[in-house]
């Protein structure tokens, strides 16, 4: 017998479950509509919700005032940048622990889960210092490689866990075959693992993107990814919502739609494998 | 079958991972260690002396510290509470025959890939602004005064902002555990006459346990040092209300220039941290064994 469904259940669990949605996901849809009015109606109260004079002048001024295109590059090249090279490196070290384990994979996969337990703020200083004297500070390769470094074990974990569910027997009937393991790997490795590959992927993306700490800490102007940029908006000059407005959603656009088709591989990314 | 050959490969494979985590590890880590014994400040060039135990002395007695870490503890805790108190009835709601659930789990999730220094701003200025926030509006509206968010209540105005970012997280991980339930435990529960209520506690809520732990271990990690929200919305204040023990590390080595202190700081951060840590690695390490 399957769970009773009757229609007055799925009523009052439809309704409750749309309130609830639409009350937190309100805050985001308040600012996108804030991004469309003028700086006056957006600062207006009462409020209007939908029936303001729709404009698009916002976003023209963003791009005009405050080269925003600059720091969507930034945050492009740089969320992009250590995605890649936290995969190139992370690759081989997932494939070699998933199928070739020795006695102590658990302790260096435990261990690199800990080194993602350090909190940045505890080698803030030295990184600064190193940074400033090499001349880092506020450069992007500087952020592509700090990002890549502090992303770096979830990558691995990630990789790890999705190698581990490709069945042995196809790769030992590879090497029956005589495949080398330059070939064994891609050939018979990577089509296997591209969906894996896919998802942290996405997920390093989003980490990346939205990463707040080392971004605004060692980035100004040159190399501000949208993290920095938006925060120039928290000393402002003047009627600004609109402006923030517009500056957020487009900050936020693109990674709110690679998240959506990543929530699942979230879940099991972001709990190291513990929850599935 | 693993050769020689394959294990050297495999070995060879896993070390620039390793040694570059290794370096990352160590090498910054030595360094605060270094500098936390030091009298170094960057606005006092050339006037580097080891001190010993002082700037431990001078970080972990100063009345800022006992402040932060207070304030550390009731974010953590107050952002914790919220969002498995109401993940809990939220991803419950969305296990149930919803119609369109879908959309309403893209509407839940939303928040979580927002940036934190967008939601901390949009918040600020559009919802909580104390005249022209739509809250003030709200509260007019049934006749109460606005709360002037960020000078009356500024710690808990962050908390509400930290709480709305990481409920998604929760609710999607519980929801994920609620859908990996037996469904026939609960429907012989409910032939043998368990109420709703008894079959919540005796058998949702152990299933859940696990992945309550797991919300919890993991986002104390990331709320430990929750750092950007304050940076673009209250700067630590007013006075010390809204610093945490990273705003303060922040604030002295970035506006004081204190290094010697801060690193003692971050040394300090990184213990608080390890022992969270140590709860988490062990239980995703029995699961590595399953």
């Amino acid at each position: 017998m399957a769970r009773k469904s009757t229609t007055q259940r799925v009523v009052v669990s439809t309704i409750g479950a749309w309130f609830f949605g639409f009350l937190i996901f309100f805050p985001i849809l308040w600012m996108v509509l804030a991004s469309f009015k003028t700086e006056l109606e957006a600062f207006a109260i009462p409020p209007s919700f939908l029936f303001f004079h729709w404009t698009t002048e916002n976003y023209a001024t963003v791009q005009e005032r405050s080269d925003y295109f600059l720091h969507a590059m930034n945050s492009i090249i740089i969320a992009g940048g250590s995605t890649l090279i936290a995969l190139l490196i992370a690759v081989p070290a997932a494939w070699s622990m998933a199928f070739s384990p020795t006695k102590r994979t658990k302790d260096v996969l435990l261990w690199m889960l800990s080194t993602k337990m350090m909190p940045p703020v505890g080698v803030l200083v030295p990184i600064y210092l190193i940074y400033k004297s090499f001349g880092l500070l506020d450069s992007r390769i500087g952020l592509v490689f700090i990002l890549c470094l502090g992303n770096l074990p979830i990558v691995i974990w990630m990789l790890f866990t999705y190698f581990k569910e490709i069945p042995r027997d196809i790769l030992e009937a590879a090497r029956m075959d005589g495949a080398t393991i330059g070939r064994e790997l891609v050939y018979v490795l990577t089509p296997m693992a591209i969906p894996g590959l896919a998802s942290t992927l996405l997920l390093n993306l989003i980490l990346a993107w939205n990463e707040a700490f080392w971004t605004l800490n060692l980035s100004t102007s040159n190399a501000a990814p949208l993290t920095t940029f938006i925060a120039s908006y928290s000393s402002p000059e003047g009627l600004f919502w609109a402006k923030l407005s517009a500056a957020s959603t487009l900050a936020i656009a693109p990674i709110l739609v690679l998240g959506w088709f990543s929530q699942k591989q979230l879940v099991r990314g972001l709990t190291f494998g513990a929850v599935k | 079958m693993a050769t020689r050959q394959t294990q050297f490969l495999a070995r060879s494979l896993l070390t620039p991972a390793v040694g570059l985590l290794f370096i990352w590890m160590i090498v910054p880590l030595a360094l605060t260690l270094y500098f936390s014994t030091l009298h170094y400040s960057l606005l006092d060039p050339g006037s580097e002396a080891f001190i010993g135990l002082e700037n431990f002395r001078y970080f972990l007695t100063d009345p800022a510290f006992l402040a932060s870490l207070q304030n550390t503890l009731v974010l953590v805790g107050s952002v914790l509470a919220l969002t498995i108190v109401l993940g809990i009835p939220l991803a419950l709601l969305l296990d149930q025959p919803v119609v369109g659930r879908n959309f309403v789990r893209l509407m839940v999730i939303a928040p979580f890939f927002v940036m934190p220094t967008v939601s901390a701003l949009v918040w600020k200025n559009l919802l909580m602004h104390p005249v022209s926030g739509l809250f003030a509006w709200l509260a007019k509206l049934v006749g109460l005064t606005p709360i002037d968010w960020f000078n009356d209540v500024p710690l808990f105005s962050v908390i509400l902002i930290v709480a709305w970012q990481w409920l998604p997280f929760a609710t999607l991980i519980l929801l994920t555990a609620l859908q990996s339930l037996d469904e026939e435990q609960k429907e012989a529960a409910e032939m043998d006459g368990a109420s709703a209520i008894s079959t919540f506690i005796y058998i949702t809520l152990p299933h859940l346990a696990r992945p309550i732990t797991v919300v919890i271990l993991i986002e104390t990690i990331f709320l430990l040092t929750v750092f950007a929200e304050i940076f673009v919305t209250t700067g630590g204040g007013p006075g010390l209300q809204t610093t945490n023990i990273a705003f303060l590390i922040y604030s002295q080595a970035l506006i004081q220039f204190d290094v010697g202190s801060a690193s003692a700081g971050g040394l300090v951060a990184v213990v608080i941290a390890n022992i969270v840590a140590f709860f988490l690695v062990r239980i995703v390490g029995r699961n590595l064994e399953a």
